[in-house]
């Protein structure tokens, strides 16, 4: 089986689908001919012609707008928009139509479309490069977001996302693109949206993080018996497993990337508290980036939760 | 070097119809008696729709409503030039367009009466429902567009705004998307002078909004949007041109939006008595009875004729809408997503 990297996993995977689906289609700044400023769309031009593998203008909210308009005629567009930090001109679109078309046309219309952005920090990029606010996309009910952590599951969460019959936003960590290679299979597998994965069991503390935050969680409980979960989509999120982990260690500990106000962990922090509360033995602790407008990567690596910060908030959670 | 001219640009103006019921017979579109008569049916059936749904609204039977008065003319003789099968992406001033396609009468006022299974569109037609925000629309005609084109059907997507969506990004976004890729869109702008309070001259600089597609690459043209023949040959040639892949238009129906902006607001405020009433002789359905007169088609007892079978029509609608149960509460969960998420199921509980 080969071993890839998850810009080549993600690859495989729009390669197949549109193998398998004439209905698929690319269309972004820079996807054909240059494969994407990440080259996750490599090769795809020359397979599918420029019918399907589309350079559009520069226009984020028109790319967007129109994968809404080709799905509303049938297709599956995948839309990508070259850096989260450059995915707010088209939030409109995205709130104001692509979750709302099932609704507002009472499912005569609907729109199957994925936003593919990569997100996060860690690469050394320019301002608005590194952004991490997936939870402003969690917010909007008919949206469902998704955060691949490895090659494996973003191959498998990507098909998935295509075939999902509502809007999905497709988050890919710019830092692991190329960080890890794994084994992952050629040919279908789709791993289910609104499912988390548990990376390893434990009985003390869970872990709950997605992304890039995931491998530092992994890193920061050696020496701990933790239950990591990868959450994998955001929204709708798998409350049942994390209420079965809980129930079994009694410790919670959030890791994400993005600022902690009104941070995704803010909700799985209230829903913890609200069903599970009882089998909690201590405050439920949030590691995550700071109140702060993401800085410039001289001080990137400050923001970013570190392995240290993490296993402090462990044993933070460990003296109850 | 020489400083040379390297483009110059040609806006035409189309006029066929004027205010006393004359035509330009060169320019005349080729249309039968019974297709004339049946212009002017549904010029009158639109407006007995929105002179009842405002009163409706003041009785409070329904909700906020954006009315059409004065606009017939631009959305019925553009809609007329279509065909089922094309695709219609509306704002939310296109009552005449719903109406001409054959859209049920009792489904528009369920939606302005707050009820959602108002904008499920039958099956056999593609008109999207009520877009609010002004100008985000735009993006969806391109897409469905470049869809069309991919699949290889000869349709035409025609997209609806008026002059204040022009100043949407939006709007610029997908002019130029339609441009680039030639896509089969008809842009039809009604500009009805006012977006709001805010004037024609306070959205662009420009001489008319048609021009705005010279930037793009393709055809403007701006056309007397109360003249109906003049906005059906317009819509009509550029359907035509796109369905031959030939690609996009822009048409600026010049009108004027005889009524407030919506049942909220007073024009009064902002605009004077004697423009209204100078934009009165201008009306669209006036000047068609005049033309229709001068050639024999029209009699006051066809007029008393056409008035009450659209008096009827539109009664029948009010009944059947009010006539509708109240929907579920529950109903509000089931279109959010395919399936309900576990915690909607949850909340549906409530219910």
């Amino acid at each position: 089986m080969p071993k890839l990297n998850m810009v080549q996993a993600i690859n495989l995977a729009l390669r197949e689908e549109m193998q398998r689906d004439k209905n698929v289609v690319i269309l972004g700044e820079d996807v054909g001919r240059d494969g994407g400023v990440f080259r996750v769309t490599e090769g795809l031009l020359e397979e599918f012609g420029a019918e399907r593998v589309i350079d559009t203008p520069l226009a984020e909210s028109v790319i967007a707008g129109s994968a809404i308009g080709m799905a509303l005629y049938g297709l599956k567009p995948i839309a990508e928009i070259q850096f989260m930090g450059f995915i707010y001109p088209a939030i409109d679109q995205i709130f104001s139509h692509a979750a709302r078309v099932r609704s507002r046309s009472r499912g005569r219309f609907t729109c199957p479309i994925v936003v593919r952005a990569p997100y996060g920090a860690g690469i050394k990029a320019p301002e608005l490069h590194s952004e991490s606010t997936e939870a402003l996309f969690c917010h909007m009910p008919g949206v469902k977001v998704v955060v691949p952590s490895s090659p494996y599951n973003a191959k498998g969460l990507l098909i998935s996302s295509i075939r999902d019959p509502d809007p999905v936003i497709f988050l890919e960590s710019t830092r692991l693109y190329r960080l890890i290679k794994e084994e992952v299979p050629e040919g279908e597998y789709a791993i289910p949206l609104g499912k988390a994965r548990v990376v390893q069991e434990g009985k003390d503390i869970t872990v709950i993080s997605w992304g890039s935050m995931l491998h530092r969680s992994l890193q920061a409980v050696g020496g701990f018996d933790a239950e990591v979960i990868d959450l994998m989509t955001l929204n709708p999120f798998d409350e049942e497993t994390i209420f079965k982990s809980v129930k079994k260690t009694g410790r919670v500990m959030i890791v994400h990337e993005a600022s902690k106000t009104g941070g995704f962990g803010a909700e799985i922090s209230a829903t913890i508290a609200e069903d599970e509360i009882l089998y909690l033995k201590a405050p439920i602790i949030r590691v995550t980036g700071y109140d702060v407008v993401m800085p410039l990567p001289k001080l990137e690596d400050y923001y970013i939760p570190t392995v240290e910060r993490i296993r402090k908030g462990i044993e933070e959670a460990m003296k109850y | 070097m020489p400083v040379r001219v390297i483009e110059t640009i040609d806006i035409k103006r189309l006029d066929i119809l004027d205010e006393k019921g004359n035509v330009d017979e060169s320019l005349m579109p080729a249309l039968s008696d019974i297709e004339i008569k049946g212009m002017y049916e549904l010029l009158t059936l639109s407006r007995t729709f929105d002179h009842h749904a405002l009163s409706l609204q003041r009785e409070g039977r329904m909700g906020t409503y954006a009315s059409i008065f004065g606009q017939e003319a631009s959305q019925i003789g553009s809609a007329l030039a279509l065909e089922k099968s094309d695709w219609i992406f509306p704002s939310f001033r296109e009552m005449g367009v719903y109406i001409t396609m054959g859209y049920p009468l009792h489904m528009l006022f369920q939606y302005w009466g707050g009820d959602e299974r108002g904008v499920k569109c039958p099956e056999g037609l593609n008109i999207f429902p009520v877009c609010v925000p002004v100008g985000t629309q735009t993006p969806h005609a391109a897409g469905a567009a470049m869809a069309a084109k991919y699949k290889g059907d000869k349709i035409a997507v025609a997209c609806y705004f008026g002059d204040g969506g022009t100043s949407e990004g939006d709007f610029h976004e997908s002019m130029n998307m339609a441009g680039v890729f030639k896509l089969p869109v008809v842009f039809i702008c009604q500009n009805n002078q006012w977006a709001i309070s805010v004037p024609r001259e306070r959205q662009t600089a420009s001489k008319t909004i048609a021009q705005k597609a010279a930037a793009y690459g393709f055809e403007g043209v701006q056309v007397d949007g109360n003249d109906i023949f003049a906005v059906y040959k317009a819509t009509k040639e550029a359907v035509d041109k796109a369905r031959r892949g030939d690609g996009p238009t822009f048409i600026e129906c010049f009108t004027y939006r005889m009524s407030d902006h919506t049942t909220a607001d007073d024009a009064a405020r902002y605009r004077t008595k004697e423009e209204v009433d100078a934009w009165k002789a201008k009306d669209p359905i006036l000047r068609l009875r005049l033309f229709m007169e001068k050639n024999g088609l029209w009699s006051e007892q066809y007029q008393k004729e056409v008035e009450e079978k659209a008096k009827t029509v539109v009664d029948e609608a009010i009944r059947t809408a009010e006539a509708i149960e109240h929907p579920e509460p529950k109903d509000m969960f089931t279109y959010t997503y395919e399936k309900l998420t576990p915690r909607q199921i949850k909340e549906m509980r409530d219910f």
